[in-house]
């Protein structure tokens, strides 16, 4: 055939004319396309990782990982030098990351979260370029601007088929490894240029449906393990028992009821904490007893979110970070139970993002202050020990945010003059509930009208401290160096604030 | 009220205070750890010497392991470890006001 | 009226528990010097409380602190800090007779006397833990006018019975000759506890036969077991609309300047008034206190 004969034809078909020794050879198989490797070594070969580059990796086997501390030492086996981790978040069990910061192997960290040795010495100064630390939505949002590129995606995966269909369960067999939702790792799978699994789990094809599907991935790398199981979830999150988480529960579910948010077909998201999970049982009986369902749930989703959704109290559920073994398990088999990715929960210049659809979001707290900012990022002395997650995301999103908190943990007071980091702005935060008191936002005068008509004796947030520092003393300011070590971004990955050196002289 | 020997009061309980008071020659002597050093290191101090002055305790060396108590059981606390050490129970309880 | 549904039990020498003890909504706190602490940390819970109840703000809360049983020596060392402190009572346990109270009562007057406070400020209430004390629980409730109530403590008694704790059967005699006894001196009589804190539903099914019974309130052991002990205590809309019917005839009637009320065709005898105007002031006593954390 003479291609060059037909008309435009270099405008309409580039690739030129057929070859049949080629469709013999790839006839039946991936040809060059195969992606199963051999090796942690050969996949970071072939990815064509170089100095420099930026690397990413999920938190969704939280402090049971394996796979950063796995990647990493091999990358710095490599000689590979000057890495900016751009992790979903980091936990305790990466504290191995200390030594390949100080050999230059990693400069840069990009992360929601940090917790343990590593959060301790980075406050301490051990990294040059300061930590930046984005919220969940933030960071989707960076991704997908390209404000955040990442070169090569190293994501773990309890199940994979050898196409690349991963999943963060497994259909085959009951007791493998489990995380259920890969909602954060699914934006890096779309993004990154390059995609390697790493699975502990090779199942069939087709391992459907998927978290993250086979068109997005580069490379397969089977391992051994993958994490700790006990360390990546437990089977059941526990209601607290603890009085004190209890009676805040309580009262956040009773200013719930008398919001306004609480109707049918209303929406939610709770927290992980203690208080917060608390607030979805009390919340539960009310429900009942008023005949009232909701439409969905957002967010990390534990067991009791599962129990109501299976029990017909909520539609849906949208899950983009699965809390324990009963949410994973509902993950695979109920129907309504959907994996959704960081974008989708909560991209911020996305105006469709899941989080503008709820009602209310029930969230924990370090710090507030009596701006009503929030603090779920730094100690009270200063050191770095939690994470953004999705705190500022939903606080923005939804129509009221309820912050839940002790009024003083020991000795330190919770309710201050000024938190140490401001994580979650005023702005956005609309209730504060205590143990010892109610605060609603001035800028809520609809809220505070109608919960006092209620018969709620509110307190101003100003007065909360007040009965704090009245317990438990005026506490000193943690003293700082001017060194920067950390930058925190709102979700519109604007400068919110920094996190300084703890001055330890 | 002069200390007579090594002793202490307080567990090592969130929201309490380990006080450990020995003899000295002369002057009071505190050495604290706390895990609210930072903010309350001083104020957990102050209270420490003024119970002790209260008591008329001018010579001791106290060690104390702090972990987030209010100045009242720091208080309590200094105050048992001194009678203890002192050996006495003449005990002057005051009206509360 | 003074409400006393829940009286619960803080242990003298447990720091954290003291500082928090206010904020669950208890009718009454009582700080244990007694059994919750070993005989080597009696000094240490005793300096605990007493700066506790001189420093700390437990607002409306009735404050009770129960001492060590006077014939330990102990006692009168706790009466010496304890009176000065000012809580609103003071528990004697193991109370076997009259005697005991009055003891108890010279102790603490002098003490008053002694710290220049107002002789009689200090209220009293005990503990009745043996089947002597229970035969002698008459005499015991009316053996101080500082008396505010009298109390069952069980685990004691039922060792003394030669019997455990059960369903509650060993226990009747007791209640009701320790109610009977209260009443008739026009004092409050309070409960014993209930241990297992994870079983609710036994919880409950005890607060609800105590109540019936005609018990002020019972003594407890965890804050979570103060809103369902509250909720058995909260009268029943039902209960409450009768009781506001009555009231408003009493009204109308008195209106009428008649002296005779009825409703329904029946008349209103004085025991049903007192018992309606109760009900309605549990209940309002009871609505102030919800949402205020």
């Amino acid at each position: 055939m003479e291609l060059n004969r037909i008309i435009h034809i270099n405008e309409i078909a580039q690739n030129g004319a057929f070859d049949e020794t080629k469709a013999l050879i790839y006839k039946g198989s991936m040809g060059n396309h195969e992606k199963m490797l051999s090796s942690i070594r050969e996949a970071i070969e072939k990815t064509g990782l170089k100095d420099g580059m930026t690397i990413s990796f999920h938190h969704h086997f939280r402090n049971g990982d394996y796979i950063v501390n796995m990647v990493m030492d091999e990358i710095a086996k490599m000689g590979i030098k000057g890495l900016t981790v751009a992790a979903s978040s980091l936990a305790s069990c990466h504290a191995p990351l200390i030594e390949h910061i100080k050999n230059g192997v990693i400069k840069h960290i990009e992360t929601s979260g940090m917790r343990g040795e590593l959060a301790e010495q980075v406050s301490r100064g051990l990294m040059e370029f300061p930590v930046v630390f984005r919220s969940h939505g933030g960071r989707a949002a960076a991704i997908e601007r390209g404000e955040l590129h990442i070169d090569v995606a190293f994501l773990g995966a309890p199940s994979c088929d050898p196409m690349g269909n991963a999943n963060g369960y497994n259909r085959d067999e009951e007791n493998a490894t489990m995380c259920g939702s890969l909602g954060y790792a699914k934006v890096d799978a779309q993004y990154a240029d390059k995609v390697v699994i790493l699975t502990d789990h090779v199942v069939p094809y087709p391992n459907t449906p998927s978290g993250i599907p086979a068109i997005q991935v580069d490379y397969i790398v089977p391992v051994q393990n993958i994490g700790d199981p006990a360390g990546i979830m437990s089977g059941a999150t526990r209601y607290t028992k603890n009085p004190k988480e209890l009676l805040i529960a309580k009262t956040a579910a009773q200013v719930i009821e008398h919001s306004g948010c609480f109707y049918d077909g209303f929406s939610m998201q709770m927290g992980s904490g203690g208080a917060s999970l608390a607030t979805a049982r009390f919340l539960r009986e009310k429900m009942e007893q008023e005949n009232i369902h909701a439409h969905f749930a957002l967010g990390g989703i534990t067991g009791q979110i599962v129990e109501m959704h299976e029990a017909g109290l909520i539609d849906k559920i949208l899950d983009v970070q699965s809390f324990d073994l009963i949410a994973a398990n509902s993950l695979k088999n109920n129907r309504f139970h959907t994996q959704i990715d960081g974008r989708f929960y909560a991209g911020y210049d996305n105006g469709g993002c899941a989080v503008n659809a709820l009602d209310f979001v029930v969230l924990s707290a370090l710090e507030i202050d009596t701006e009503f900012n929030v603090n779920v990022l730094t100690g009270s002395d200063g050191v770095i020990r939690g994470a953004i997650g999705g705190h500022p995301d939903t606080a923005a999103g939804a129509k009221m945010s309820v912050v839940v908190a002790p009024l003083t943990r020991g000795r330190i007071p919770t309710v201050v003059k000024k938190v140490n980091t401001v994580v979650t702005p005023g702005a956005v935060v609309d209730v504060v509930v205590t143990e010892q008191g109610i605060a609603v936002n001035p800028r809520r005068q609809d809220l505070i009208d109608r919960l006092t008509a209620e018969g709620f004796k509110l307190n101003t947030i100003e007065e909360l401290r007040e009965k704090a520092e009245k317990t438990v003393g005026a506490p000193e300011p943690i003293k700082y160096l001017d060194r920067v070590v950390g930058v925190v971004l709102y979700r519109d990955n604007t400068v919110i604030d920094v996190i300084r050196q703890i001055d330890e002289t | 009220m002069k200390i007579q020997k090594a002793a202490q009061a307080g567990t090592v309980e969130s929201s309490d205070i380990i006080v450990k008071i020995e003899p000295a020659d002369a002057g009071v002597e505190v050495v604290l750890t706390s895990s609210v050093m930072q903010q309350y290191g001083k104020q957990i101090e102050k209270v420490i010497r003024e119970t002790l002055s209260e008591l008329g305790v001018d010579a001791a060396r106290v060690e104390a392991i702090d972990k987030g108590a209010l100045d009242c059981t720091v208080k309590a606390r200094t105050q048992a470890a001194a009678y203890r050490a002192a050996e006495s129970t003449d005990y002057e309880w005051r009206t509360k006001a | 009226m003074k409400l006393r549904r829940s009286m619960m039990f803080v242990p003298g020498n447990n720091p954290g528990m003291i500082k928090d003890a206010g904020i669950y909504g208890a009718d009454c706190i009582m700080f244990d010097l007694e059994d919750s602490v070993a005989y080597t940390e009696k000094d240490t819970a005793r300096f605990l409380v007493y700066n506790a109840l001189t420093t700390l703000d437990y607002g409306d809360t009735e404050l009770v602190v129960r001492i060590n049983d006077l014939s330990t020596g102990l006692g009168i060392k706790d009466l010496e800090a304890i009176v000065r402190a000012q809580p609103d009572v003071i528990r004697l346990p193991k109370t076997e007779t009259a005697q005991d109270v009055i003891d108890c009562e010279r102790e603490i007057e002098r003490i008053e006397r002694e710290a220049g406070i107002p002789v009689g400020k200090t209220g009293m209430m005990a503990a009745i833990e043996s089947a002597e004390g229970v035969l002698n629980a008459q005499a015991i409730a009316k053996s101080s006018k500082r008396l505010i109530g009298i109390a069952l403590g069980a685990e004691d008694y039922v060792t003394d019975l030669k019997t455990t704790r059960s369903d509650g059967t060993e226990l009747f005699f007791a209640r009701g000759m320790i109610l009977n006894a209260a009443r008739a001196a026009g004092i409050d009589a309070l409960d014993t506890v209930f241990s297992d804190i994870n079983n609710e539903e036994g919880f409950i099914a005890e607060a609800t036969v105590i109540k019936k019974m005609g018990f002020s309130g019972k003594s407890i052991i965890n804050p979570r077991q103060i809103e369902p002990l509250h909720k058995v205590f909260m009268p029943s809309e039902k209960d409450l609309k009768k009781a506001q019917a009555i009231m408003d005839a009493i009204a109308e009637a008195n209106a009428r300047g008649s002296g005779v009320a009825s409703l329904k065709g029946k008349m209103i005898d004085k025991p049903v008034v007192l018992r309606a105007q109760y009900l309605l002031e549990l209940a309002r006593m009871a609505n102030r206190e919800s949402w205020e954390a």
